[in-house]
């Protein structure tokens, strides 16, 4: 039997749940009594496959990265994920939590963003089914991601600033609830990651589990296998992760490797490496992995990327970390910046910042020759142009 | 029997009072406390501050950063506690988020609790099925009162499993809101007043969220057995600080 993924009250082993204020209570148990019916109606799935195809551009590709796996001397694979329709995997989550939106009767919807790319997905599914679509985005990434900001403008949503806090993700999140709780009949709230109270974290890891079903048969064509020795991801909240992991998540021969954001250094008070720093604790309705204080208060995370600058992780992620199942490594926003040039000078492929952590993963550790490593390439970095060029000063 | 209990069992309607421990400055915890009391308060609801409450609008969001920037702890909360029940008798309640409660340990929160003399914790985002099924015997083994909320939104079952679970009163929430977001009650609170009123529940309800003044309060206690009043006394004591408690009390309810 799986262990790896959520039981029927959403945990993962001593992770997840539903810790959620009784206002929240009928939103999510209306969520939770349907989504997997919903999810397994054979005309919600057709619709959801058709738009995934047509609408946001799959299967998306699986590329060997030739003088990359040169360089390293493993044979690396390449998920392509920055060619989804919008530049990250965020959109299969949000055109599946639309569909679902509809067909819980619910017209208006919100959603946090950190990085923008949660925020432009939701923007982007919301113009496309004609509905209203409320944005809250922390005042720091609003600044530090101004295109995105555009683009959710120019999609015709709203976007709210979040005033409170550290202004960045997790009070993106805590703005997000806080409308769902006042807007409890006709909203629907679309989380970016697989966080939040159940069912969140497994509904969104199985909208972006497209990804590791697609690899699967990629590979396989490519090597005659259908699954790789290891398979990397970044993690801020872990929906690219999760979406990478979920098929080979209860399969031993593949290794799974998370990698976090140590922003200055693991140990310098600026990092957002919640699986090293984190203890045990409760964070947007979950109980999971967060960086806290002694005395449980929420610490304000830092990384140089928008995306994984959040004090938690989701609940399968903190099982894959307790459990041993997940290798976790944290990379510094220079590892990251570095490894986003080069990747961008030797195989043409500018990524996400959030995605430059990953690559930085050869600095260290070893892989074998003959291993077959997939890394999920999450996003494009167009959104973070402005951030390159500062960086190198180019 | 536990204070709540028997302030509940007391004729006439029931003003209870939330602050956030540790605002406006560090050491006016117990000093409002003791103030509440002598201007005929009947509960107070000591709100240990959260970095991150979910539940709370922007006046209870600020009141909580500042206790937190003044240096406010669970710790330091109990330390300032430690004697209160030399000089104050009315109910007392914690209320606050799980999180911080779940890192000092829960049952040596409540044996804390306990030892102090609180009567009753609210913690808007420990669950009822969590509750029941980890933590309803150490809450009752220290004497201390589980308060649930219901909102507008519950429906009949739910709340009757809440009343069953319940042992003091349930916490009606005004409307589908945070804290501190509405101004006046209008046809759908006085329906879900008689709607709750009608269900005949074991325990008694007090309202809270969206009282300010004497008629919201009027309002709330028509059916229910008493009201809360949060953000509008925190917005007074941001305003005029906390030498004139008594002023503000008498806009609501009269000595
Ligand atoms: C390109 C990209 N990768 C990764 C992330 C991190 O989110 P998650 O861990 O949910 O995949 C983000 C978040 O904004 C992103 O934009």
């Amino acid at each position: 039997m799986s262990t790896y993924h959520a039981n029927e009250k959403g945990y993962y082993g001593e992770f997840g749940g539903a810790f959620i204020p009784e206002m929240l209570y009928p939103n999510t148990e209306e969520l939770r009594q349907n989504y997997i019916k919903i999810m397994e109606d054979p005309g919600f799935k057709a619709e959801f496959d058709q738009l995934l195809k047509d609408y946001v551009g799959r299967p998306t590709p699986l590329y060997f990265a030739k003088r990359l796996s040169d360089k390293y001397r493993t044979k690396i694979y390449l998920k392509r994920e920055d060619l989804c329709h919008t530049g990250a995997h965020k959109v299969n989550n949000t055109i599946g939590q639309i569909l679902m939106a509809k067909k819980l009767g619910k017209n208006r919807i919100i959603a946090e963003t950190g990085a923008g790319q949660h925020g432009v997905a939701t923007a982007t599914v919301c113009a496309l089914m004609g509905i209203e679509c409320v944005v809250y985005m922390g005042e720091k990434d609003i600044a530090r991601q101004a295109p995105n900001v555009a683009r959710m403008k120019m999609l015709g949503a709203t976007v709210r600033p979040a005033l409170s806090g550290s202004r960045t993700l997790k009070d993106a999140t805590n703005e997000a609830i806080r409308d769902w709780i006042n807007n409890p009949v006709n909203t629907h709230y679309i989380i970016g990651s697989v966080v939040g109270p159940h069912p969140y974290p497994d509904m969104v890891a199985r909208f972006q589990s497209v990804i590791s079903e697609e690899i699967k048969w990629q590979l396989l064509e490519k090597e005659g296998r259908d699954y790789p020795d290891f398979v990397i991801a970044c993690v801020g909240g872990g929906s690219n992760a999760a979406g990478a992991y979920y098929h080979y998540l209860d399969r031993p021969e593949v290794g799974i490797i998370a990698v976090e954001a140590a922003g200055k250094g693991v140990h310098s008070g600026e990092s957002a490496a919640t699986s090293a720093l984190g203890r045990v604790g409760i964070i947007h309705g979950s109980k999971t992995l967060l960086m806290q204080t002694q005395d449980g208060q929420i610490t304000e995370p830092y990384s140089i990327s928008a995306g994984l600058d959040y004090p938690g992780v989701g609940p399968m992620h903190a099982h894959l970390y307790r459990s041993g199942r997940g290798e976790f490594i944290s990379i510094t926003d220079d590892e990251a910046m570095t490894a986003g040039l080069m990747v961008s000078q030797m195989e043409g492929i500018i990524p996400a910042i959030e995605t430059s952590h990953a690559f930085a993963i050869f600095d260290h550790r070893r892989f074998r020759p003959d291993d077959i490593i997939v890394i999920n390439l999450s996003g494009r970095g167009d959104k973070d142009l402005s951030t390159y060029i500062d960086y190198f000063k180019l | 029997m536990n204070r709540i209990n028997k302030k509940l069992n007391e004729p006439g309607k029931l003003l209870s009072i939330y602050f956030t421990a540790g605002y406006p400055k560090m050491a006016d915890t117990v000093h409002i406390i003791q103030e509440l009391e002598k201007n005929g308060v009947d509960m107070v609801e000591i709100g240990l501050p959260f970095s991150d409450p979910l539940a709370d609008g922007p006046t209870i969001q600020q009141s909580s950063t500042a206790a937190l920037r003044n240096g406010m702890t669970t710790e330091k909360l109990f330390a300032q506690l430690k004697d209160i029940r030399k000089t104050v008798s009315i109910p007392l309640i914690l209320m606050g988020y799980f999180n911080p409660m779940l890192q000092y340990g829960v049952e040596a929160f409540c044996e804390k609790c306990n030892d102090i003399g609180i009567d009753g914790i609210i913690m808007p985002d420990l669950p009822l099925d969590v509750y029941l099924e980890e933590y309803e015997t150490t809450f009752k083994k220290f004497g201390l009162i589980n308060v649930f909320l219901i909102t507008p939104q519950t429906s009949d079952d739910r709340i009757r499993q809440i009343d069953k679970a319940s042992q003091g009163f349930i916490y009606m929430v005004s409307s589908a809101s945070v804290t501190g977001s509405k101004t006046g009650f209008g046809k759908t609170q006085t329906e879900y007043f008689d709607r709750i009123a009608s269900l005949k529940l074991h325990n008694p309800q007090i309202v809270g969220f969206g009282i300010n003044n004497a008629d919201t309060f009027q309002q709330a206690t028509g059916k229910a057995k008493g009201a809360i009043i949060g953000s509008a006394f925190i917005k007074y004591l941001t305003e005029k600080g906390v030498a004139n408690i008594g002023d503000f009390i008498k806009t609501i309810r009269p000595l």
